[in-house]
């Protein structure tokens, strides 16, 4: 069990902040940080980590102190934590190659059964070569293992996906969390993506400004600030021109173009390149599968 | 003998840039990541060599340790060492001289490296000097290639301190960029052509091997 009380002073880019933050996570569990950019995640997670010091606080793990401020100093170094660390850039060795990445995290270390995780991770035919020429995705492969190879009690990621398109995302989510399962891992994810956080994580805790705004299981958290619309999306307004008695839009709805008819009265009050909310209280799909 | 002087400076020089070496590695790995105040003090005082006349380093160098003030004889009493008009003057001498050609681009290949690569390693339960021995410096071997070459060259080329401070000693400060003023006084200039023909074939292709292998001309030998 992880038990989090901490203050520090950041300078951010919107002005001086207080991150101030109490929360408890569960052996096992793995929690997603959520919020704006800019609302102290990734320093929580630098923190955590022993890269940045806190000015006052308490963080033990498993009933050992990591940092407290009182009544004695204690800061166990990064060295001393064990904390895997996937960083946003991922941080690969670039001198050495993708086989020598994961000796180096291994260490001394004798179980670490590097050649599963070379399986687990479907690195076999990139051993040998160096992170340059790897792709995003595969970078991505190499860095998870690499921060298992030194079978860490607490897998901490920098927003890890959001710089793959969708299709290597979600294999990398299934990727993840099979690794966080079977080396009965805490994981923390810093995380802005809604879907990314429903499928992979048990608890979100949502930070604003510094200070924990929500946190609750990532079903009841996002779905309660829907109450109000059985069913409502956000599209982006194209192009918009009347037709007749009605008005017909282009609307950019995450990836898809849709053409839609407005009446007289909602077309004149939209223009082009508007955000607006397509909701339906008595919603009834046709449902098929991909 | 004609070689003396150059060997001398062949010597003087390797002395130097191996010296150099072992001591801007941790100077300038400091200068890269301390918030200290003392930084641009420590930074002025590294890149003084650039501007400063060899000559007002002579000058104080030879006040220092002129075995005629306290500090230098008491040097030489109690140590037995002799930095006026002798080689490990030199080679003192040198090394200051030739300091911000070792530090300035390994301080700046360290500065370039992302921080995260750093972390990383820290992360992985490593001590600073493994990372720095394993992690940093062999990414940015061509700025330490440029230090290492640069100070050789730029210690080779050194009159005015070792003027200064070493004279004009036979086979014990007499290098070869003294040895050719002292041939044109002499106007003996057959002996100096000799020594100002090698040093600047030498330094040509020094520096011109740094260029190819930085600019990936030509394959450097570790890749």
């Amino acid at each position: 069990m992880m038990d989090i009380q901490i203050q520090k002073k950041l300078d951010s880019p919107s002005g001086n902040m207080v991150l101030d933050v109490v929360f408890t996570i569960e052996e096992g569990q793995m929690v997603a940080l959520f919020g704006e950019s800019g609302a102290g995640k990734t320093s929580l997670l630098r923190i955590l980590a022993g890269l940045l010091q806190p000015d006052k606080g308490r963080i033990s793990v498993h009933e050992k102190i990591w940092f407290q401020s009182e009544p004695k100093v204690i800061n166990l170094k990064p060295q001393e934590r064990n904390v895997g660390f996937v960083f946003q850039d991922y941080a690969l060795f670039p001198h050495m190659t993708v086989l020598e990445n994961l000796q180096f995290a291994a260490g001394k270390r004798k179980n670490s059964n590097l050649q599963h995780l070379i399986e687990l991770n479907e690195l076999g035919d990139l051993k040998h070569k160096k992170p340059k020429n790897l792709s995003g995705g595969q970078q991505q492969r190499v860095a998870l293992a690499r921060a298992l190879a030194q079978q860490p009690n607490i897998l901490l990621l920098d927003e890890p996906l959001s710089a793959l398109d969708d299709n290597i995302r979600r294999k990398l989510q299934k990727h993840l969390l099979e690794a966080h399962k079977e080396y009965k891992l805490t994981t923390i994810l810093v995380s802005h993506n809604v879907e990314e956080i429903i499928k992979l994580s048990d608890w979100v805790i949502e930070l604003h400004h510094g200070k924990i705004v929500e946190q609750g299981h990532p079903h009841q958290l996002f779905a309660s600030k829907e109450i109000n619309e059985d069913f409502k999306v956000t599209a982006e307004v194209l192009s918009i021109e009347s037709s007749g008695n009605s008005f017909i839009a282009q609307l950019l709805v995450q990836n898809h173009v849709l053409k839609m008819s407005f009446s007289q009265k909602q077309g004149k009050s939209i223009q082009k390149g508007d955000r607006i909310v397509l909701a339906s209280n008595d919603f009834k799909p046709n449902v098929y599968k991909k | 003998m004609i070689w003396d002087p150059l060997l001398l400076t062949l010597k003087l020089a390797l002395v130097t840039t191996f010296l150099l070496l072992i001591i801007s590695i941790p100077l300038a790995s400091w200068l890269a990541q301390t918030k200290s105040k003392l930084k641009p003090v420590i930074e002025t005082l590294v890149s003084m060599p650039l501007v400063l006349p060899p000559t007002v380093l002579g000058f104080y160098f030879l006040v220092a340790f002129s075995p005629g003030n306290a500090f230098g004889n008491w040097l030489n009493d109690w140590f037995g060492i002799k930095l006026v008009f002798s080689f490990p003057g030199l080679v003192l001498a040198s090394i200051l001289y030739s300091l911000p050609f070792m530090v300035h681009p390994i301080q700046s290949g360290l500065s370039s490296i992302s921080p995260s690569l750093k972390e990383a390693s820290y992360l992985m339960g490593k001590s600073k000097w493994e990372t720095l021995t394993k992690v940093l410096l062999p990414n940015i071997k061509p700025a330490v290639l440029t230090g290492i070459v640069l100070a050789f060259a730029h210690t080779i080329g050194e009159f005015g301190v070792v003027l200064m401070i070493g004279g004009n000693i036979p086979e014990v400060t007499k290098v070869a960029s003294i040895a050719i003023y002292d041939e044109v006084e002499a106007l003996n200039y057959a002996a100096a052509n000799f020594y100002s023909a090698i040093l600047f074939i030498t330094t040509f292709a020094i520096l011109l091997s740094v260029y190819l292998i930085n600019g990936r001309y030509i394959k450097p030998f570790w890749k």
